[in-house]
């Protein structure tokens, strides 16, 4: 398949049950029109992967709202009553992690590395059931990677061979699930002939990027 | 800077916060009250304050009309960047986190023990809104201070054991409420100051903690600068 595509044409490659990253933070940095789409096709049992749960009309809200998503894997819902409902309700799993464990865990996946050991958590009910390593006399907790289906990234520049770049803080978790999923989907603002993205720019490799969501004619 | 004329407790605390802020320091600020410590401290010290999402060198609310959902801080609030400010991803940001580059967070809290243990991140059965940043932020950073007010419901937020789940194993370095300032140390919980026009009794009456008590403690000078 092409490297570009349409929002519809995404949205038919994720089947129900998938595991899915959405970067953001607080809906800044999400690929909104993606989100959209897949909560109009009435996706079922999804697994999402996400920074916070937003509130219910961003991020990754309106895929809760529709009643899309299984699982929820994340560092942060207070600001979403829809999901906290549901999870009261039993309708949605919530695996929370903290935030820094949560990008290391992707990172660790998408960088080929077992797990992190981070202090993080230690002592909580974070720790609960996870194995300890002591290094250098300091003790660690083991996370282990944090894989998925695919990543749908938001990106600002997209140029012809998928290179990318992103903007002020909506670059949040967008480099990093760019590594970890399966396939990687890019929502990008603008797409830009290949040039004018200067290498030393590029923020994540076209390589790395399998799909790009065509603009609007 | 604001005037030094204080009698909100919020605006108390900012400022004896804010005073334990030195220049070129890279601070995180909580949301609630340690968002407002930033209003306490003149420009020129250079301090650089770092957001979760990974702006380092947030700045004040844009114009209106000048905001941009690109730029916002943790609370996902507009926000704008200060000159020589930088962005970074969230891997990186947790990195300066954890790795012993930030200097000082700031945080809101729920319950702090004697042993110095905070709670910050959830109420079992009543409201579960996760922990977000802060269990790296108070495990990581080189110094935690937990700005809060000193009781809620007249209930001491100061509690011989914390029983909600605490947010690391960490002992925070210093608590700071519009009645006291405690430190928490090997023996426990030290009065350094009081609140101003509180006395060290009430101090004593309204903290259900145990608290060390040596020699006479001042009231806070919240005129001097840091």
């Amino acid at each position: 398949m092409h490297l570009a595509i349409t929002t519809e044409e995404a949205v038919a490659m994720i089947p129900d049950g998938a595991r899915v990253m959405l970067s953001g933070f607080m809906g800044v940095g999400t690929p909104d029109g993606l989100v959209r789409a897949l909560a109009a096709a009435g996706k079922k049992d999804l697994t999402m992967i996400v920074n916070d749960a937003a509130r219910p009309d961003t991020g990754v809200g309106p895929l809760v709202s529709a009643g899309c998503v299984r699982k929820f894997i994340g560092s942060h819902i207070g600001v979403n009553p829809v999901l906290q409902e549901k999870m009261h309700a039993g309708e949605i799993e919530v695996e929370l992690v903290p935030q820094g464990t949560l990008v290391e865990r992707i990172r660790a996946a998408g960088m080929g590395l077992g797990g992190v050991l981070t202090p993080t958590g230690l002592g909580t009910l974070v720790a609960e059931g996870k194995p300890t390593v002591e290094v250098e006399g300091k003790t660690y907790l083991l996370e282990p990677p944090l894989r998925a289906d695919f990543a749908l990234i938001a990106a600002r520049s997209c140029d012809y061979v998928g290179n990318l770049t992103y903007m002020l803080s909506a670059t949040n978790f967008n480099p990093i699930m760019a590594l970890a999923g399966e396939v990687v989907i890019a929502e990008p603002e603008e797409i830009v002939p290949v040039g004018v993205i200067p290498p030393d720019a590029v923020k994540t490799p076209g390589v790395l990027v399998d799909h790009v969501i065509k603009r609007a004619a | 800077m604001k005037d030094i004329q204080i009698m909100d407790p919020r605006e108390i605390i900012a400022r004896r916060v804010s005073l334990e802020i030195r220049p070129k320091m890279l601070v995180n600020l909580g949301i609630g009250i340690p968002t407002l410590v930033s209003d306490h401290l003149d420009e020129s010290m250079g301090v650089f304050f770092q957001s979760e999402n990974g702006v380092v060198g947030l700045g004040h609310r844009p114009p209106e009309g000048m905001t941009d959902r690109h730029l916002t801080d943790a609370g996902g609030s507009f926000t704008s960047a200060v000159p020589g400010a930088s962005i970074i991803d969230s891997a990186f940001s947790f990195g300066l986190i954890r790795g012993g580059h930030l200097d000082l967070t700031v945080l809101g809290g729920l319950q702090v023990d004697a042993q110095g243990h905070l709670a910050n991140w959830m109420i079992p059965g009543v409201f579960v809104p996760g922990m977000g940043g802060a269990m790296d932020l108070v495990t990581g950073a080189r110094k935690v201070i937990v700005a809060m007010i000193h009781s809620t419901k007249g209930k001491s937020k100061i509690v011989q054991e914390c029983n909600l789940p605490v947010t690391s194993q960490r002992r925070v370095d210093l608590i700071v409420t519009e009645k006291a300032v405690i430190q928490p140390r090997d023996d426990g919980l030290h009065l350094l100051e009081t609140g101003p026009g509180i006395s060290v009794a009430e101090v004593e009456a309204d903290t259900e903690a145990q608290l060390i008590i040596e020699g006479d403690i001042p009231e806070m000078d919240l005129s001097r600068t840091t």
